[in-house]
């Protein structure tokens, strides 16, 4: 329907932009911030709906190339001088390419179950590599590099104060979001969904099966690395604590809160999940909880409320916050 | 480089010895897999909880074996509610929902014990103390007692399944879940015993290792990880690969820290699951790929 | 054909019935998924009584052996045995009801060995060890095959063999009903009279039958009555005793 009526998509997109746009300028520095890493972890977890939502594989790995991502562009920051964007957006990128590739392989080999444990399996390896190569990757400890410039050379250079950095990371998401979408109704992406529909009857069609999926780890990969490369230039940090199987598995959580194929779904779910943490950390404070008489709570992690309310999602609402319109966005 | 031959033996015992706890744990979460095609994410969590029971009676009581009693039953009751709460309704549905629920499960039974328990590890003392002497070496008592305790579980699990009616009726609903019910088993509550078998297993594991290491929150973590290689390596839903490759990586990895740092030695689990899953996805030990 | 016609034992379709019928199913409907596959079944079975269900593939023949064995829950309609609606219950709950069932597929355990197979039955609450070996005995006194390869892996036993193991197999359960699908699929001429002396000792033991087959002399030369599907639907009802192999009817709806 989106596609049959442009403009009500549109309007909306342009709206939500707009409101993006002006986020920086109207919050306090916390929530500014806190708006900019939904959308690096929006983009992360659009990244892997690509794979869920519509081509039916279900990966738990995205945190390996999120994390190679990240440790891509650290290279590049701390070996480029002055410390290059385009470099670390280039061997970001390129790390995250790699881990897909190799991912890419085993996924043409192994379905459903097999796939999921698989790709779990595989970010611990890289996480365990990472956390044990301490030369390179200063182990436990991470990297620490300085912020790039928004740079040009030759042309201009812009320092990256918050606001302009929130700006070029909604700039990414934005255009990322677009080209995914792009994508998805194409009609590669439409063999993607006919994949996930039945794999075997599009087999028997005649289409190369393991050549979409291939491209479809690889594209998801991609994008995911690209959330690493924003979160690197962000942060200016890089731990293995990124790369561990808990980000797939919340990756996966922001999926499904958010409604898997839908593109934008998951960037909802992941800042549906965030504002609740925040809110239950401030909450499970003796603050709080005492004039309730809750004070027994105090302490709790947000991440056991949370759990609950996933859980009970999965089992009641499993299409996700934004399931109802999975099919206007994407007809 | 010459490694002492009493090195390579120390390192063979401790290899066999965690390779029957993993066996134990790994045991569980295949059984649950292979009977209703359920990915425990939340096993890990089962063994962690099962040490803290462990922890808690053994502190009431002062007596290990009742606290390895008591963690195995309880978490098996605990793991048979998780089950019919969580996952029961979840069975008719595309199997990803089964994988996502029990990461939740996961997540919120660690934070939940993170919270109650605090974040210092606790300690479970050797039950039995004292060492014996193997080539000019002191080799602890309590690590033969361990090998030999979880290898008489599954054992003893191992002939339940063969013998018996309840064994029947598992293996009938492992095979056939449709035509197990039409012959009158009672399914559902099959699927509860072997969802509380395999959570009971897990917590004794937990109890077992609990002397090792110390037991915290987060000890699930690893576990889960190293049962999921197990059990892709040995055979989906083989009780008999899950033991052999328990005992094959274990060993391996034993023998690669002789060489390099423990946290490396992992290393060595994922290259044999590259390979199986290069050579022989369906499992290293099943006899004929499904 | 009117639902629910009931049949007297001396076969006079007109006269009131006497007793209510072991199995009665009425307009039952049942979807897979969006596909309406039975549009208002009915059908009767007396106790004792070896009824034969006829019609082409795909008509709805085995999907009305699972809505009765509760495999499919019928989602209007009723399903009523021995005067108790069973529609709703659970498949192992009808089993213990008294209802066998013999899928198209066989379904036998393979991994199981036959005395395995047999004990999935057997070892039922309420049945005493003893009850449960001269059980066996009968068992296997009806398939001496059964007994001789007691031990071997039902997976490794020829086609015709692993009929007679799940049709052994239902009989465990001391059933007042079997459900039979398609029994003679696949097998040898040899094997096909050997299920029709199955069914008619069944008969002899008071255990009635409800025959889904595709061979009509079979068929016919067994069961006492004949209801016929197309579609969904039992659009003919008749006596076996008034059917020939060529009757129009036959050909009518099994397009012989």
């Amino acid at each position: 329907m989106s596609r049959r009526h442009p403009f009500a998509f549109w309007s909306v997109f342009v709206a939500a932009i707009v409101l993006l746009i002006i986020a920086p300028l109207v919050l306090p520095e916390f929530w500014r911030r806190f708006v900019t890493e939904v959308l690096i972890w929006g983009l992360l977890a659009m990244s892997s709906d690509l794979l869920i939502g519509y081509t039916g594989m279900v990966s738990f790995g995205h945190s390996a190339f999120f994390g190679l991502g990240m440790y891509g562009a650290a290279a590049a920051l701390l070996t480029t001088h002055p410390a290059s964007l385009w470099a670390a957006l280039l061997y970001g990128l390129i790390a995250a390419a790699g881990v897909a590739a190799f991912v890419a392989y085993f996924s043409t080999r192994l379905r459903d179950i097999y796939f999921a444990i698989t790709t779990l399996i595989f970010s611990q390896i890289f996480y365990v590599i990472i956390f044990t190569s301490t030369a390179w990757t200063g182990g436990e400890n991470g990297l620490n590099f300085d912020q790039p410039a928004l740079a040009i050379p030759g042309l201009f250079s812009l320092e990256f104060t918050p606001k302009i950095l929130h700006w070029f990371v909604l700039a990414v998401v934005a255009g990322s979001y677009l080209l995914l979408r792009r994508i998805t109704q194409s009609p590669f992406g439409m063999v993607l969904q006919s994949i996930r529909e039945n794999e075997a009857r599009t087999r028997a069609i005649g289409y190369p099966v393991e050549r979409y999926k291939i491209v479809s780890v690889m594209l998801s990969g991609l994008f995911a690395g690209l959330a690493g490369v924003l979160y690197a230039i962000q942060n200016q940090f890089a731990a293995p604590d990124f790369v561990f199987f808990v980000i797939s598995g919340q990756t996966v959580i922001y999926n499904v809160i958010g409604g898997v194929g839908t593109l934008v779904g998951p960037i909802v779910g992941a800042g549906f999940f965030l504002l609740l943490s925040e809110a239950f950390s401030r909450l499970f404070t003796a603050k709080y909880l005492d004039p309730i008489g809750l004070h027994a709570l105090a302490g709790m992690s947000y991440l056991v409320p949370l759990g609950l309310i996933f859980i009970l999602m999965v089992i009641f609402m499993p299409q996700g916050l934004l399931g109802f319109a999975r099919r206007w966005l994407n007809r | 480089m010459d490694i002492p031959l009493d090195q390579i033996l120390v390192q063979t015992l401790n290899g066999i010895v965690t390779g029957m706890i993993l066996a134990l744990v790994a045991s569980g979460l295949t059984l649950i897999f292979g009977i209703m095609e359920v990915v425990n994410f939340a096993h890990g969590e089962l063994l962690m909880l099962g040490a803290y029971v462990g922890v808690v009676t053994l502190a009431l009581t002062g007596d290990f074996w009742v606290a390895l009693v008591s963690a195995t039953v309880l978490i098996a009751i605990f793991g048979a509610l998780m089950y019919v709460v969580t996952l029961r309704p979840l069975l008719g549905r595309d199997p990803l929902t089964t994988i996502l629920a029990t990461f939740g499960l996961s997540l919120v039974l660690q934070n939940y014990a993170l919270w109650q328990f605090g974040a210092v590890s606790r300690k479970i003392p050797e039950p039995i103390v004292g060492h014996f002497n193997l080539f000019h070496l002191d080799y602890p008592w309590y690590r033969v007692a361990v090998a030999l305790l979880s290898g008489a579980i599954i054992g003893g699990f191992w002939l339940f399944l063969k013998r018996g009616t309840w064994g029947i009726w598992i293996r009938a609903t492992t095979q056939d879940r449709v035509m197990a019910q039409a012959m009158g088993i009672p399914v559902p509550w099959v699927l509860a015993g072997v969802f509380a078998i395999g959570s009971g297993m897990a917590a004794a594991s937990g109890v077992l290792f609990g002397p090792f290491g110390g037991v915290d929150a987060t000890m699930g973590l690893s576990w889960i990880l190293r049962a999921f290689i197990v059990v892709v390596v040995g055979g989906m839903g083989s009780l008999a690969g899950s033991v052999l490759a328990a005992i094959l990586i274990s060993l391996l990895e034993a023998y690669a820290s002789l060489w390099v740092s423990p946290s490396q030695a992992v290393i060595v689990s994922f290259v044999v699951l590259i390979l199986t899953l290069l050579l022989r996805p369906t499992g290293l030990f099943v006899a004929t790929p499904r | 054909m009117s639902a629910g016609m009931t049949m007297t034992e001396d076969g006079n379709a007109l006269s009131p019935a006497r007793e209510q019928p072991l199995l009665a199913v009425a307009g039952i409907h049942t979807y897979y998924g969006k596909s309406h596959i039975l549009h208002g079944v009915s059908l009767e079975v007396g106790r004792g009584e070896v009824v034969g269900l006829l019609g082409r593939n795909g008509v709805g023949k085995s999907t009305t052996l699972k809505a009765i064995a509760g495999l499919v829950h019928p989602s209007a309609g009723e399903v009523v045995f021995e005067g108790r609606a069973i529609g709703r219950l659970a498949s192992h709950k009808v089993a213990r009801l008294g209802i066998g069932y013999v899928p198209e597929e066989r379904r036998i355990f393979p991994l199981l060995t036959v005395l395995e197979n047999l004990r999935t039955g057997l070892d039922r609450q309420g049945v005493a060890k003893a009850k449960r070996a001269e059980l066996l005995d009968k068992v296997y006194a009806y398939f001496p095959i059964l007994a001789e390869r007691r031990n071997q892996r039902g997976g490794t036993l020829s086609g015709g063999e692993q009929q007679m193991l799940a049709i052994a197999r239902a009989m465990t359960l001391e059933p007042k009903i079997v459900l039979l699908d398609e029994p003679t699929e696949g097998l040898m001429p040899r094997m096909v009279s050997q299920i029709a002396e199955i069914v008619g000792a069944l008969r002899d033991e008071g255990v009635a039958v409800l025959l889904v087959e595709q061979n009509v002399p079979l068929t016919l030369q067994a069961s006492r009555r004949i209801y016929f599907i197309e579609k969904g639907e039992v659009r003919h009802h008749a006596m076996a005793a008034e059917l020939s192999v060529d009757d129009p009817v036959i050909h009518r709806y099994l397009g012989v």
